[in-house]
């Protein structure tokens, strides 16, 4: 018990003392999760929408696929980008293993899926006529995926922070392709497995504590643009 | 691009259309004229293919051959139907609303169209104002009951100013009396607006309420096509005539002919029809239910009508204010009643009645 309590109680010093160390790992955690997320949703929502309104042989496979994809173990990607981005991989001329472009490439191949897959089943929700009366109204191919993206914001929205909550808080995929080295690809998830097996356990808490933070900053804006009543 | 016709008076026309669906024909139209200006009901029971043949007019599904005019432009390929169907507009049975307020709905297509904000706003609110919503406009449209819902996609549509408007049937998810009132009110829109309609419903009611021609759709196939007096008078087909609320469909021979009267011969019984059929023509002969009255065994001798043919009650069911009741004459006659006739006649099933309906009652179809 003495534990956590003098572990949330030297996070709190950690946090508000502004150690240099600690804020140069929130913001990087910041850029690449975030980067990798918005890399996701600009695949992930055009391929969304097109899964849900467009009927092609073989659409169910990919969709299938899609979903399993939601649930892709963060390992397996970060043995994969290893090996793609390894010296001699097909990649490696790239020099790309171990910076934050590789943990950028890990990210967004975990959270895509995850976007891709709420933006199909939110735009499978909507009513399939709705598209019928929108063509109807006059509309043009792109003001009617507009209006169907405007009438499933909020679905749309939840794909959204689905998407950076899973790149912000893996660990495994990382870790492998980051490789942990401070000042450079040290994220808060990967700081803190390492100084919790250190038994540096007040660190430890200070990062787990600035990543729900960070969690419940991004999704309270969110949360506020998707539960907004909009005025006239 | 589309040919122009001087001599196109229709502002849609339609040939050989057929629409298939997983290799099966849903809709075989072979030829079909809107006029500028009129309203065309189409009637038919579920599944005849009524919403098909609006979407396809309306440019909202291709067909799988026919082709199609629009105020003397034919629709081919290459036609851009965005244009088109900016000149048109589409009413629903699901009101179909954006999950905006009332406001935003009834000004989404004059949006989608680039037309000026102040212009927008002022069709926005004539409309809101005409459908008798404007004080909902800041509400948002999913808070509607179904009535105020329909009134707001009504209003959106004729906030474009179309050319012609399709209503698929958008009085059939409304509650009776909502639909009496949101009907009368459509029916008086379209007639200050002149706007040409073309409405899809499987009520008969509406259709008469609003159609200067009614079309009865049965099976994909367009049965018949006319002014409503004609096809309620004459219906072309014993499918029409069923459908066209006209309950006794049977088949006979005429077997005599005299002074426009024919007489058909209907199992082992002889009716006489205002019609001119001559002996050895095989007919339909149609009936409709309110133009049969029944009497009591002894009082037979006091109607004056020509067909006084002697039966049995079969079943007797109350019909809203009515009762209808089938009578065995050898073939079964539908009568409609009014309860006090039917409390006087005391009608149960197996009691010896007279159903009895003038010649000119009785509609004979050529088979």
């Amino acid at each position: 018990m003495d534990l956590i309590v003098e572990g949330i109680s030297r996070a709190l010093v950690l946090l508000f003392t502004g150690d240099a160390e600690l804020w140069r790992v929130i913001g990087l955690s910041l850029l690449v999760s975030g980067t990798a997320t918005l890399l996701s949703l600009l695949v992930g929502i055009p391929t969304g929408t097109f899964l849900a309104l467009t009927d092609f042989p073989g659409r169910r496979i990919v969709v299938s696929l899609v979903n399993t994809g939601m649930g892709l173990p963060p390992i397996v990607v970060g043995l994969f980008v290893t090996i793609l981005l390894w010296r001699s991989g097909p990649l490696g001329g790239l020099r790309l293993l171990y910076t934050p472009a590789a943990m950028v490439i890990a990210q967004c191949v975990i959270a895509t899926p995850i976007v891709t897959g709420l933006t199909l089943a939110a735009m499978q929700a909507l009513n399939p006529k709705l598209r019928l009366q929108i063509l109807a109204l006059g509309a043009t191919r792109l003001q009617m995926l507009w209006l169907l993206m405007r009438e499933a914001r909020l679905p749309l929205l939840a794909a959204v922070m689905a998407g950076f909550g899973g790149a912000v808080s893996e660990v495994g995929a990382s870790i492998m392709v980051g490789g942990n080295i401070p000042g450079q690809t040290r994220v808060l998830t990967t700081a803190t497995v390492m100084e919790t097996s250190r038994g540096n356990f007040a660190m430890a808490i200070a990062l787990s504590l600035v990543l729900l933070w960070l969690m419940l900053c991004v999704n309270a804006f969110l949360t506020v643009i998707q539960q907004r009543r909009r005025p006239l | 691009m589309g040919e122009a016709r001087d001599s196109d008076k229709a502002i849609l026309r339609a040939e050989g259309l057929i629409v298939q669906r997983a290799g099966r024909t849903v809709l075989d139209i072979p030829a079909l004229e809107v006029a500028r200006g009129e309203v065309v009901a189409i009637i038919g029971p579920n599944g005849a293919g009524k919403s098909t043949l609006l979407l396809t007019l309306a440019l909202l599904l291709s067909p799988t051959e026919g082709r199609l005019w629009f105020d003397g432009l034919w629709i081919d390929r290459q036609v851009d139907r965005v244009a088109l169907r900016r000149r048109m507009a589409v009413v629903f049975q699901e009101p179909l609303l954006l999950d905006l307020s009332v406001y935003e709905n009834v000004a989404v297509g004059l949006q989608l169209r680039g037309v000026s904000a102040a212009e927008r706003a002022r069709r926005t609110w004539y409309w809101l104002e005409r459908l008798g919503i404007a004080e909902l406009a800041r509400r948002p449209a999913r808070d509607l009951s179904g009535g105020e819902a329909q009134r707001t996609s009504l209003a959106r549509a004729f906030a474009l100013a179309p050319e012609i408007l399709f209503l698929d049937e958008p009085f059939a998810g409304l509650d009776a009396p909502t639909r009496a009132e949101v009907i009368e009110h459509v029916g008086a829109l379209i007639r200050d607006t002149g706007i040409t309609t073309v409405l899809v419903t499987h009520d008969r009611d509406e259709a008469l309420a609003l159609g200067d021609r009614i079309g009865v759709l049965i099976g994909g196939h367009l049965l018949q096509l006319d002014r409503p007096e004609v096809v309620f008078g004459t219906p072309a087909s014993p499918e029409v005539a069923a459908f066209v609320g006209i309950e006794t469909v049977v088949p006979g021979h005429v077997i005599a002919y005299r002074d426009g009267v024919a007489r058909v011969q209907v199992a082992q019984r002889v009716v006489e029809a205002v019609a001119e059929m001559y002996p050895g023509r095989a007919v339909w002969v149609c009936l409709r239910p309110e133009d049969v009255t029944l009497l009591s065994e002894d009082a037979a001798g006091e109607s004056s009508a020509r067909n006084r043919l002697a039966g049995r009650v079969v079943r007797v069911r109350p019909a809203g204010t009515q009762v209808r009741v089938t009578v065995d004459c050898g073939f079964p006659v539908v009568a409609l009643i009014t309860q006090p006739s039917a409390q006087r006649l005391g009608l149960t099933p197996g009691q010896r009645v007279v159903a009895s309906f003038k010649a000119s009652a009785v509609h004979l179809i050529g088979r």
